[in-house]
């Protein structure tokens, strides 16, 4: 049982980083109605603007962390509304596949701009924040998991709150809902979706540092593995869908761990595309989604 | 197009020429054509999927593993066998290659059938899924089979793969694509790409077109799959990931949907360009994405798709 219970808390921490970028891509589907293959790759970025800022720091103390997180969320907010304006935006319209393909050019041209100016060796993230262990009746906690779990747990609260009681996350859902009528009654659509991709990205660079606190080896393409599973996160919960991202990525988090502490271990990988086909095939429109009937 | 059967024999002499010179031929060169014709035969067969058919798949480095992997697993575990000590006639490895190829094509086919029977039922979008999460599937599959070398890959496979090979299945590959588009069977691939709902109400059956165009752009995926891992003797599951699928994706865009001349154009030029580029070595992948970005904002019908006019996609 002890066991379980610690298998369960491990996952939820994973899970909660999963959600974390799951909301990216699922805000950014939301809007654009396309997969922003570069979303893992702001991830990654979000950790290394954390690895420079962290030594600007004292490290070990709460609000060193703390300054450094927001620097990397500022930072990646910047860098998510650069690729929507130079990469994106000239392609508003186009086929849904030329803007697949210019999601990836952008993930590769970060991906590879990574390894030559970070370098492509793998790197030590520093403790920024003090972490110790301590165990609760047989439960191993770090506080590093604890402030996964309490960071992320804020940053979706002020997310629903931004989405659901602001003037522009009503544009934002009055553009994901139906963008030629969110025009005619005046919203500035270029605006809101700047606004999506920055709050999407930030989000990101958030779960960049919580990932990086809790496996401190970062490297350009670090992301590719975890943005892929965010993404199934996303498609689980029901994409477009906010607090189905949030859902999908803790069970998926959940479900990962207790893989990977079975003999089972080495298909770890796989278990997220076996998810992902398995939603794909009998529920496409993920667990919180709306199924909509195809009119011909 | 005018006499195929005649054209794909004029090519077949022609590989069988070229090979005959092949000695006096840098191999470096031959290194780089030998590579050019393998993306060549991947671009083509994904083109009959992605292009002529209109369906998105992001699993063809998937299928090409299935056919490396297998196509290897002949001449490396059965080939000592059938070869004897001193490891038989040229005529011998020739025939046991092909056969391996066939096997590794077929069991591609076959994958391609699994995987196309459940996932087709889906579009745009969420078929690139399932086809990505299907082909990283088959590479974590490879990496834990203990037989074929697991995670660190199948080393000491025999060097089989020549010019002669690589040129004639290139033929091949673009001989039964055109053929196939182009026959009256063919003509439901396009109905399926230019309009599901209508091809249906004419009484098309759609399903199958594409999971014919899956199975049959699976088989090519799996004898590339053979001819590379006859070429570079040792095969890993992370060569085959999705960067590779994504790879092949981009030959196909950029030469213009349903345009095979196009594809063969972009495939040859996408080899290429890492080696003209080799002198700035660090910055040619930064070059490369670049390039991609820009190509699709600036020429999003493809490089070599020269209908003027309404563009198709």
């Amino acid at each position: 049982m002890a066991e379980f219970l610690q298998q369960l808390l491990n996952g939820l921490s994973l899970g909660a980083i999963y959600a974390l970028i799951a909301l990216g891509y699922t805000m950014v589907y939301g809007v654009l109605r396309f997969i922003n293959f570069a979303h893992s790759d702001v991830f990654m970025v979000g950790s290394f603007i954390g690895y420079y800022a962290g030594k600007l720091v004292p490290e070990n103390t709460i609000w060193g962390g703390l300054i450094v997180l927001v620097i990397s969320m500022v930072g990646c907010a910047i860098l998510g509304m650069t690729i929507e304006r130079l990469a994106y935006r000239p392609l508003r319209g186009a086929a849904t596949l030329n803007v697949l393909i210019a999601a990836i050019g952008v993930s590769l041209l970060l991906e590879y701009s990574g390894q030559v100016f970070f370098g492509a060796a793998p790197r030590t993230f520093p403790a920024l924040f003090p972490s110790i262990n301590f165990s609760v009746g047989g439960l191993v906690l770090s506080t590093n998991q604890l402030l996964v779990i309490v960071v992320t747990t804020l940053l979706m609260v002020a997310l629903q709150f931004i989405v659901h009681r602001t003037k522009i996350g009503t544009a934002m859902r009055a553009v994901s809902l139906n963008p030629k009528a969110a025009q005619l009654v005046g919203i500035n659509i270029d605006v809101v979706i700047s606004f999506t991709f920055a709050l999407g990205s930030a989000l990101a660079a958030a779960g960049g540092i919580l990932y990086a606190l809790n496996y401190p080896s970062i490297d350009p393409l670090m992301g590719v593995m975890p943005g892929l599973k965010a993404f199934v996160a996303a498609v689980l919960g029901g994409i477009g869908n906010i607090p189905g991202a949030a859902l999908g990525g803790l069970i998926l988090g959940v479900v990962e761990t207790f893989v990977n502490g079975s003999q089972w271990s080495t298909y770890k990988d796989a278990i997220a595309f076996a998810i992902l086909i398995i939603i794909m095939l009998f529920r496409p429109a993920g667990l919180l989604g709306k199924f909509t009937i195809e009119k011909v | 197009m005018p006499k195929p059967h005649l054209l794909l024999l004029a090519a077949l002499l022609a590989a069988f020429g070229v090979s005959h010179y092949a000695d006096r031929i840098d191999p470096y060169f031959l290194d780089v054509l030998t590579g050019i014709g393998i993306n060549v035969i991947l671009a083509v067969s994904l083109n009959l999927v992605n292009g002529y058919t209109g369906q998105f798949s992001l699993g063809h480095a998937g299928f090409m593993a299935v056919g490396a992997y297998l196509s290897a697993a002949v001449t490396v575990f059965a080939g000592p066998k059938l070869l004897g000590e001193d490891g038989g006639t040229s005529l011998q490895q020739g025939s046991l290659f092909f056969a391996a190829l066939v096997v590794g094509g077929l069991s591609a086919a076959f994958a391609g059938l699994l995987v196309g029977v459940p996932s087709l039922r889906l579009k745009g979008d969420y078929l690139a899924l399932v086809t990505l999460g299907f082909g990283e599937i088959i590479r974590v599959i490879f990496q834990n089979v203990e037989v074929l070398g697991g995670a660190l890959g199948l080393n000491g496979i025999p060097a089989f793969t020549t010019i002669f090979w690589v040129l004639a299945f290139v033929a091949i590959t673009i001989f039964v694509v055109l053929c196939l588009v182009h026959s009256t069977y063919g003509r439901g691939f396009l109905a399926t790409h230019d309009d599901e709902i209508a091809s249906e109400a004419v009484g098309l059956d759609t399903t199958r077109y594409k999971i014919v165009a899956f199975v049959v752009s699976a088989f090519f995926a799996g004898i590339a799959g053979g001819l590379y891992g006859h070429f570079k003797l040792t095969i890993t599951p992370t060569g085959f990931d999705f960067t590779k699928s994504i790879e092949i994706v981009v030959m196909v865009i950029l030469g213009g949907m349903g345009n095979t001349i196009g594809v063969v154009l972009a495939a040859v030029l996408l080899t290429l360009l890492p080696e003209v580029l080799r002198p700035i070595a660090e910055y040619r992948m930064i070059l490369y994405s670049f390039l991609l970005i820009v190509l699709m904002i600036l020429r999003p019908q493809g490089l070599f798709n020269f209908k003027f006019g309404k563009v198709k996609l």
